[in-house]
């Protein structure tokens, strides 16, 4: 089995003009892991996920995608990604199908190939039959689901979501989890879930705090709870914010 | 990265041009309806007070409408071109513009695959456009409709690559009513796409001087003398060469590293 991490981050930083957003970022995801990102609005988040996809030119630090540096071969790590963005990105005036067409064209698959896996991920979501409903017509969770199913058409290794399940119901919510969680577990896909929701993280999971552009805190997240002597993962994740306001 | 791959992206992104079209019918019946009025209101208003000498490539007096309509071909590739714009303005407000990024290919090919497509939806309702116009005897020689058909994509070029580098300068959709402002109305009326050229040459030296700049007169140019099997090859190297220029600012101002999107990320 592969030792490379799926995702490397080392020593990444970002400015936005004279406003640090990002100070000296490090982590990894490991195949097969599904690790939280967490942070309130305004942690960085949404920055770092912008930087891992090239929508922000990367200054400081690096960032590895199965070993290969973004900077030198950023197509080649775009191959081995899914992104599942905060903002929705599917065209509501094309229907569930076309939308998944148009993703595998960008991702150079055959016609024949893109309508077997798009079969699949959307049996595997359970909206298969509302395969040819206009993407308006679906609700948010639905939407929500398509966009994981179109994350995973071109078989990535590593899915980036960013704040996934804002916006979605309770069932909607648990059912992006499950979902994710037993893709990396079955599959040995790497997530990296980015979210300010405390409790999406789960007993078990691995969670990367980031505060202010700032790690605060990266390991399991019972581990993390037990260092900060708190009695559940929001105390932790309060006292580690307050520690460091204080500092 | 195999060819095969660039074919089917590039398929992918010409198809969903397409399909958003489709659906926007009202899109499709105000691209011809916007120079159908020019064509029968406009040109019948104005058919005894611009009197068109003979002037190449015409070898006889022709009826003003005959004389403005391929400056109506130009202006519905000049629509396409900034809707398409728009498009790119309310896909980057929407997010649909990051599904595009981050797909596997270079960020020059994506845009100037969207820019192709964009390209070829304009172009068939340019001759949409010159179908109906012949009920208004706008008829040029049958060899005049394959021989405009690379005036149109380069024209059509031109003007999406306008488009592009405006699209990657516009913060928000509202700003869009500046370009119409700004960009389509004095590119339109200081061409020839109204006038002959030396009728403005009588009136304003300067007037005369900025018309003969004007990209869009080479684009109504390029395509006047193609629709009758001729080539104007000044309108033809300024056309490229604008196409470059304005194609390689937009993906500058597309680049996150240097162009606008970086700036606007900092703001």
């Amino acid at each position: 089995m592969s030792t490379v991490p799926a995702l490397s981050i080392q020593g990444l930083g970002h400015r936005f003009g004279p406003r640090r957003v990002l100070k000296d970022v490090s982590f990894s995801v490991a195949p097969g892991d599904f690790t939280v990102l967490l942070g309130l609005n305004g942690a960085g988040k949404t920055t770092l996920f912008s930087l891992a996809t090239r929508l922000y030119a990367q200054a400081e630090g690096t960032i590895r995608v199965f070993g290969i540096d973004i900077r030198q071969r950023m197509l080649e790590c775009l191959r081995q990604m899914g992104v599942v963005f905060q903002q929705p990105t599917l065209d509501l005036d094309l229907s569930v199908e076309q939308n998944l067409f148009y993703h595998c064209a960008l991702h150079g698959l055959a016609r024949r190939d893109a309508a077997a896996r798009i079969a699949a991920e959307i049996d595997r979501v359970g909206l298969a039959d509302q395969r040819r409903e206009k993407a308006r017509r679906l609700s948010g969770g639905q939407r929500r689901r398509i966009e994981i199913a179109r994350a995973l058409l071109h078989q990535p290794r590593l899915l980036l979501l960013d704040e996934p399940t804002v916006g979605l119901d309770i069932a909607s919510r648990q059912f992006m989890l499950d979902h994710v969680r037993r893709l990396c577990r079955e599959e040995r896909l790497a997530a990296l879930w980015a979210t300010h929701l405390i409790d999406e993280v789960g007993e078990g999971a691995r969670v990367v705090v980031l505060h202010k552009g700032e790690v605060l805190a990266d390991g399991a997240a019972a581990q993390l709870i037990g260092q900060m002597r708190a009695p559940s993962m929001r105390a932790a994740f309060e006292s580690l914010v307050q520690e460091r306001e204080a500092a | 990265m195999s060819p095969i791959h660039y074919l089917r992206c590039f398929g992918g992104i010409t198809n969903r041009e397409w399909l958003r079209f489709l659906n926007q019918r009202g899109r499709f019946f105000s691209a011809l309806v916007r120079p159908l009025v020019w064509l029968v209101i406009f040109a019948t208003g104005f058919h005894f007070v611009l009197g068109v000498s003979i002037i190449p490539p015409y070898e006889t007096y022709i009826p003003y409408a005959v004389y403005i309509a391929p400056g109506l071909l130009a202006m519905i590739l000049m629509f396409n071109g900034m809707l398409s714009s728009l498009s790119m303005v309310y896909d980057r407000e929407m997010g649909s513009m990051r599904v595009l990024m981050v797909s596997p290919l270079p960020r020059w090919f994506l845009l100037s695959a969207k820019l192709l497509a964009g390209v070829i939806v304009s172009v068939l309702q340019a001759y949409a456009f010159l179908a109906i116009a012949r009920i208004w005897e706008i008829e040029p020689p049958w060899y005049g409709y394959i021989a405009v058909l690379p005036a149109l994509v380069l024209s059509g070029l031109m003007l999406g690559a306008l488009g592009l580098l405006l699209s990657s300068a516009i913060r928000q959709l509202e700003n869009f009513a500046t370009v119409m402002n700004f960009v389509i109305f004095p590119m339109f009326f200081a061409s020839s796409a109204l006038y002959p050229l030396w009728h403005v040459k009588e009136a304003s030296l300067l007037l005369y001087d900025i018309c003969e700049a004007n990209p869009f007169t080479h684009a109504t140019e390029l395509i006047r003398f193609a629709l009758y099997g001729q080539l104007e090859s000044t309108s033809a190297v300024v056309l490229i060469a604008t196409t470059a220029i304005f194609l390689t600012l937009a993906v500058y101002g597309y680049d996150p590293a240097k162009g606008l999107m970086a700036r606007r990320a900092a703001e």
